[in-house]
Formats: structure tokens, sequence, C-alpha cells
């Protein structure tokens, strides 16, 4: 077809051809005009700004943390009394802590949130199903000091049985011994069992319940309907259906997801601040009084503090900065990795 | 009779004809071999019931009446065995342990009438919907829990207006209230929804707009920052803000490093909400020349507006709710403070936080009552964003239909009442005119397309 071109000063008369002239090949570079090239460069520097942030935060803890790690050394890692004015101290008992109340929110969680999960995808009728959607994102949204609250107030008083049947039955096992306890005597005091580990990770399994919920629901919606139907066409009933075609291809969500838990519940402050008690042990009787975490300790030590203390403190935070990006990481390469993740950027 | 009548017609016929085929052909067969070929079994009349629909969803009274008495037994079941058999405790013990027993009546009474992948297939369902049961509880207990032992001090309406600095620790709760609570809140969520906004929302136009290397990886950074211990972002903030910079600890400093909060969810959430505009609105805005930004600001944006609504309040949510970057930045103060550039102020979260961790009835009970009134902000904004998010992207309400089909057609009046002149007229140049005659008028403008005509 012939490029038609209007000379300037011509009109077009009704009947009249427009001249056809010779078509010259375009011009296909893109040039953007001044106001996109302005909106370009405000965006950029929006995206950049959040990654300079970032950025800075892992920057300005390591500066600040700077003093304490070179005094100890490699000691930080394997030292767990914290007394940083006198020289004594490092985050082996407080890691241990942290890595403890995080293990027992996900393993609390995990299944509640892959249940929660598959009911609403597969199971719950659809007039159900956007309010129990609404219910996980209401879970999330509820402030930490609400659920540290509960926690401390009604939960803990309630789990305490929990406890007790625990230690009896599988005192055995070293995670669930605790020290001081006569499972024999019905009457003895429970306070051995108050401010555990175990009681902190549950509440902190609250926070991060809604959050595993959320990605492994967004991983089963995806389940190609062609697989699951051709599942059904097969025979399978309904948990048929999940278990080979559900789970399998959500396996990278569920881990990705569980990961991004345990992200949180790694950071978690406030609710444990509330509940523990702190202590500086390397153990791991979870259901013992008394117990650990660096957001904690961050918390509570900062304000009496000698600039030292501080700078110990930077460096406890650095430790989790760091440990907290590795698992967040970890867990995006899992779900982006997965089958399911394929079209989504989790 | 038009020509779609007579094809059916025909084809009716030609059917018709080849059935007729069909038939002699059979009874040919039939008739030269009676043993052998294909034969179609005569219909035997049989005293079977007539088919009725199955119910393909829902539960049948079977169903119900299963689940009534599986329910039933296990409660007796618990009732009789509890602290008798088990050593369990509390009413937390009893739950389980008759949730257990449950289950496997239930499997048990399925498994009479039912083939064994039915069973397991009931059973996981009720394992399935537990985790649900489990969820819901522990939200309603959390929510009633705080909002019945505040109830004694929200009712006073001494909380709202007055502050703690004359008040002493063991006062009761008809003296003293968390005014500057509120206010100090009020003030950091402002600044923070101040700073968060326009960033917020530009980061997630760049991550739905540019699409390469760098957007990916943007999009990876955001992610961790979501996970980011709140620890961590009031120890930055206190790091430079207060230790480098050298301000002292306000509600400016608090503002900020409650912003490091909200920023990732905010852009997360929006950047979902801003993929879900259809690409065919960007390209029909394309097409009709507008630049890039002019796009992004008439078509996707307000295309997104519910959701990006949505994404803005959830974000301001996580931020009231808050505690661990203002006890870092800010800290707690007694008394009202207005000013954030200078002394502590005081949020609800901290508030709550500062009163419970003292052994004070009356201190407690006003650390409950400052929990509920958080809870009853963050279930307010909750709820707006889920009536807003309710909407898929680029769907409206009737009264927003009726705005948009009134502006379309003031604009339809507007250009219908333009002159011909600016259609399909170029100017002249000034120079001699094309011929000696007098210049040809412009042609009337074409006629906009009446209804009907193809």
């Amino acid at each position: 077809m012939a490029v038609i071109t209007v000379d300037p000063g011509t009109y077009l008369r009704q009947g009249d051809a427009p001249v056809a002239r010779d078509p010259e090949p375009r011009n296909l570079k893109t040039k953007k005009e001044r106001g996109d090239r302005v909106f370009h460069t405000i965006a950029l520097t929006a995206g950049l700004f959040v990654l300079a942030t970032m950025g800075a935060v892992g920057l300005f803890l390591t500066i600040e943390g700077t003093d304490a790690l070179r005094a100890t050394g490699v000691g930080f890692l394997t030292t767990s009394e914290w007394q940083p004015d006198r020289g004594q101290f490092g985050i082996a008992a407080i890691m241990l802590g942290t890595f403890l109340i995080a293990a027992v929110a996900v393993s609390t969680a995990l299944p509640i949130a892959m249940g929660t999960a598959l009911f609403i995808t597969d199971v719950a009728p659809p007039r159900l199903r956007s309010w129990l959607v609404s219910l996980v994102d209401l879970m999330a949204a509820v402030p930490s000091v609400i659920y540290g609250l509960w926690g401390l107030f009604f939960f803990q008083a309630a789990v305490l049985g929990l406890s007790r049947w625990l230690t009896t039955w599988f005192g055995w096992i070293p995670i669930f011994a605790v020290d001081g306890a006569d499972p024999n005597n019905p009457l003895a005091n429970t306070t051995v069992y108050t401010a555990s580990a175990f009681i902190a990770g549950i509440v902190v399994a609250m926070m991060v319940m809604p959050i595993q919920c959320s990605v492994m629901r967004e991983v089963f919606s995806q389940v190609p309907i062609g697989e699951r139907e051709g599942a059904f066409a097969l025979g399978a009933t309904r948990w048929g259906m999940i278990r080979i075609v559900s789970l399998p291809f959500g396996r990278g969500g569920i881990i990705g997801g569980t990961m991004l838990g345990l992200g949180r519940a790694l950071g978690e402050t406030i609710a444990v601040l509330l509940i523990i008690s702190p202590k500086f042990d390397l153990n791991v009787r979870v259901l013992e009084a008394g117990g650990n975490s660096v957001a904690s300790l961050i918390a509570l030590r900062y304000s009496e503090a000698s600039p030292f203390g501080l700078s110990a403190l930077f460096a406890a935070g650095l430790v989790l900065f760091i440990v907290t990006l590795m698992v967040n990481f970890t867990a995006s390469w899992f779900v982006r990795r997965s089958r399911s993740g394929a079209s989504s950027e989790a | 009779m038009t020509t779609f009548e007579t094809l059916e017609r025909r084809e009716k016929t030609e059917a018709a004809a080849e059935a007729a085929v069909e038939a002699e052909i059979a009874a040919e067969a039939a008739a030269e071999a009676p043993g052998s070929g294909t034969r179609i079994p005569d219909v035997v009349a049989t005293n079977a019931p007539p088919n009725s629909l199955r119910t393909l969803s829902g539960m049948s009274r079977d169903d119900v009446l299963t689940l009534l008495g599986a329910g039933a037994s296990s409660l007796c079941i618990t009732w009789l065995l509890f602290g008798v058999l088990t050593p369990l405790s509390g009413p937390l013990g009893f739950v389980v342990v008759a949730w257990a027993i449950f289950l496997v009546v239930y499997g048990l009474m399925v498994s009479m009438t039912e083939s064994r992948p039915v069973m397991v297939d009931k059973v996981m369902a009720a394992v399935l919907a537990t985790g649900a049961v489990v969820a819901f509880i522990a939200l309603a207990s959390v929510i009633i829990f705080t909002l019945i032992k505040g109830k004694d001090a929200l009712t006073t309406w001494n909380l709202y207006t007055q502050d703690m600095s004359e008040t002493g620790p063991a006062d009761s709760i008809t003296q003293g209230g968390i005014g500057h609570a509120i206010v100090g809140t009020l003030i950091i969520i402002g600044i923070a929804i101040a700073v968060t906004v326009p960033l917020g929302l530009t980061c997630a136009v760049f991550l739905t707009e540019t699409n390469n290397k760098l957007t990916g990886f943007v999009r990876t950074v955001v992610d961790a920052m979501t996970a980011l211990p709140s620890i961590l972002a009031g120890l930055f903030i206190f790091a430079t803000w207060i230790l480098i910079l050298g301000f002292e600890r306000s509600g400016l400093a608090a503002a900020i490093a409650v912003s490091i909060m909200m920023l990732p969810i905010i852009i997360r959430s929006a950047d979902v909400v801003l993929r879900l505009v259809p690409g065919n609105l960007r390209e029909a805005s394309a097409a009709l020349g507008a630049p890039e930004w002019r796009t992004v600001w008439h078509v996707v944006l307000p295309t997104a507006r519910p959701g990006l609504a949505t994404a803005v309040i959830l974000g301001i949510a996580r931020g009231i709710g808050e505690t661990a970057p203002v006890l870092l930045t800010s800290g707690f103060a007694a008394s009202m403070n207005v000013d954030p550039r200078s002394n502590a102020m005081v949020s609800l979260p901290l508030a709550t936080f500062e009163f419970v961790r003292s052994p004070q009835p009356a201190l407690i009970a006003r650390g409950f009552a400052t929990a509920a009134v958080l809870m009853v902000l963050v279930l307010i904004l909750f709820a707006i964003a889920r009536i807003l998010g309710g909407r898929q992207a680029g769907q409206v309400s009737k009264r927003q239909r009726r705005r948009l089909q009134g502006r379309s057609a003031r604009d339809l009046r507007r250009i219908e009442g333009r002159d011909g002149e600016d259609f399909m007229y170029v100017e002249p140049p000034p120079v001699a005119p094309l011929s000696s005659s007098a210049p040809i008028p412009p042609p009337p403008p074409p006629p906009l397309a009446p209804e009907g005509v193809s």
C-alpha cells in the first residue's frame, strides 16, 4: 500500500486522488518525548531509592557494629553470654533461642496454614471462600503487640497443660525435657513451664500463619484446571486430586511460603519480648521457662547500653539482618523456580 | 425463504435419506446372518427404579448425620476419658483429645458405608477444615479477649480525652487516659502516609511499567524488605538519624522508621493490582497517541484506583500497629506532644506495651483498653480496604458508571459541537493560492456515523 502524504497547503477535495509517493522506510527508533523521559526518571529514582534504603540498613548496621565485632572476632558467634561491658558477649545462645522460637512457630503454623490454604482453594464452598481469605488477611493485619497481650494473659494459662503433658510423655526427647519438672505431682508448680520458647513460638505462629497461608493459597489456586479435572475424570476423589495434582504442583510454593514465614518469625520482637523471660543458656529445652531472641534482646537492652554495648547490639542486629535476608532470598528463589512460580513473580 | 432455511431443510432431507439407507443395510444384515455380527440386544423391561438426579454438591442427609454422630460420640468418649486416662488438663487438652477421637470415629462411620478412598477423602476434608477452624477460633479469641478485657476502661470518657502526665501508676482507671497516644499515632501515621504513598505508588508504577533486569532485582529486594524485622528498621533510624545525624528521638524519627515498614507492603500490593490492569486499555491509550506518563496517569492509575486504595490501607494498618520501631526511635511519653520534631511521642501500640509491662492492675486495664482502641482502628481500616478491594480493576459501581457515561456524553457533544474547520484542514502557506478561482471552502466534516448503518 502506498503511503499517503499530504503536503501543507493542499485541500483534499472530494474526488481528488491523494498524491501517492514512494514509500520510504520509516525510522522506527522511538525517541521518548520530554514528559516520558521525566516520568521514567522519576519512576527509576523511586525504584533505586528502595534499593538504597535496603542497602543503607545493612551498611549502617555494619558501620555501627564494627567496634564490637572487631573486639571479639569469631568469639562473637560462639559465646553465649551477653555482657558487652566486660568484653564477654556473643550471640550463640541468642541465635539458638531465636531459631528455637522460629522452629516452634513454623512447625505449629505450617499444618494450619496448609490446611487452611487447601481448604480455601479446594474444599470450601465458594461463598465461604472469600470470607476465609478475608479472615486470613485480617490475621496478618492484627498488630503483634495484641498477639503478645493475648499470649501473655490468655493463651499461656491454656497451654500450660499441654506443656506438662508433652514433658511427661516425651520428656526423654531432649527438646521436651524440663529441668525441675515433677510429672508425678499433679499439684506441682507450673511456673517451670511459663515464659518458655514454646509459648512464645506458638504466639509467633499466629503471625506467621497468614503469610504462609496466603503464599500457598496463591500457588494452589494456579493449579492448571486441566490437570485438576483430568484427575477427577480418572476417578480421583477430592483428596486424591489434592495429593496427586495440587501438592506436587505447589511444592515450591509450600517450601517458599514456609521459609517466608520463618523469616518473619526470626524477626518478631514485641510478642516475644512480652512473653519470654530473658535467659542466656545454651540449651534446646523449649518447654522450659526462659529463652531469648535477637530482636527482643535489642529492644530490651538498647536504652541502658553503653556506646560499646550499643555497638554489640548493632552487631547482633546485623547477624539477624543477614540471616533473614538469606532466608527470604532462598524462599523467593524456591517460589520462582517451582513450576507454579513460572508465571508469577512472588 | 432465506438461504439458511433452505440449507437446513436440505440437510434434514439428506439425513433422513441416510438413515433410511442405514436401516435397510441393518435389515439385510440381520436377515443374512442371524447368529453372527454385531447385534444390539433388545431392551428388556426391568422393574429398576427410574434414574433420579444425583446431588453433586452440598451435603446429603447421611453426611450431616454422620458428622453429628461422630461429633457426639467423640464428645462423650472424651468426657469419659478425660482426666482418667490422659494426663492432659485444661480446656485446650480437652479440645485436642476430642478432635482426635472425632477423626477416628468419623473415619470408622464413613467406612461402614463407603469405600476406602471415599473414607480417606472425607477424613482429609475434615482435617483440612480443621486448619480453617483453628485460624478462625484463634482470631476470634484474640479480638474478643482484647475487647472484653478492655471493656471497663473503654467506657470511661477520660480514656480518650486525658493523658498520663498527672496520673500515678496506682490511680484508678477513672483518671488519666491515652489521648496523647491517639494523637501521637495519628501524627506518626500521617507523616508516614505522606512519605510512603507517593513513593510507594511511584515505585509500583516503576515495577509495572518498565521491564528489565533492574526491575526484577528491585522486586526481589522489595520482597525481602517486606520481611525486614521491624526492630531493624528502628535500629537503622536510631543509627543514622539519632546517632550519626544527631537529631533527638522524636515522632518524626518514629514516622520515618514506620515508613520503612509500610513502604514494601504498599509497593507489593500496588504492584499486584497494577499488573491486573488489562493490557488492551494501555494499548488503546497508546493508540490514541498518549505518551506513557499520560497513559499511566489517566488510564492505569484510575482503573486500578480501588485496588490501590486497598494497598495503601493495608500498609497503614500494618504501620499503625508497629511497636518496636517507635520504641527505639521515639520512646514512651506520659504527656501530650503534638510537635513531631522534638521530644518523645507515643503511639497506641507502644502505650499498650508500656502499660501491660507494669504490675499495676489499673495500668494493665488501660493497656487492654489501648489495645482495644488499636484493634478497632485496624478493624475499621481493614473493613474499608475490603469494601474497596472487593471490585476487580476496571469494574465500577452504578453511580460511577452513571458519572462516566455522563462525562462520555459531554465529550461527544463537545466533539459534535465543533465546526468542521478542525477536520481535514491543513493550514495553507501564506504564498500564492492554488488556482485563480476563489478558494475552495473546506469540505464539510464527515458525518458521525448514525447507528444502524455499517
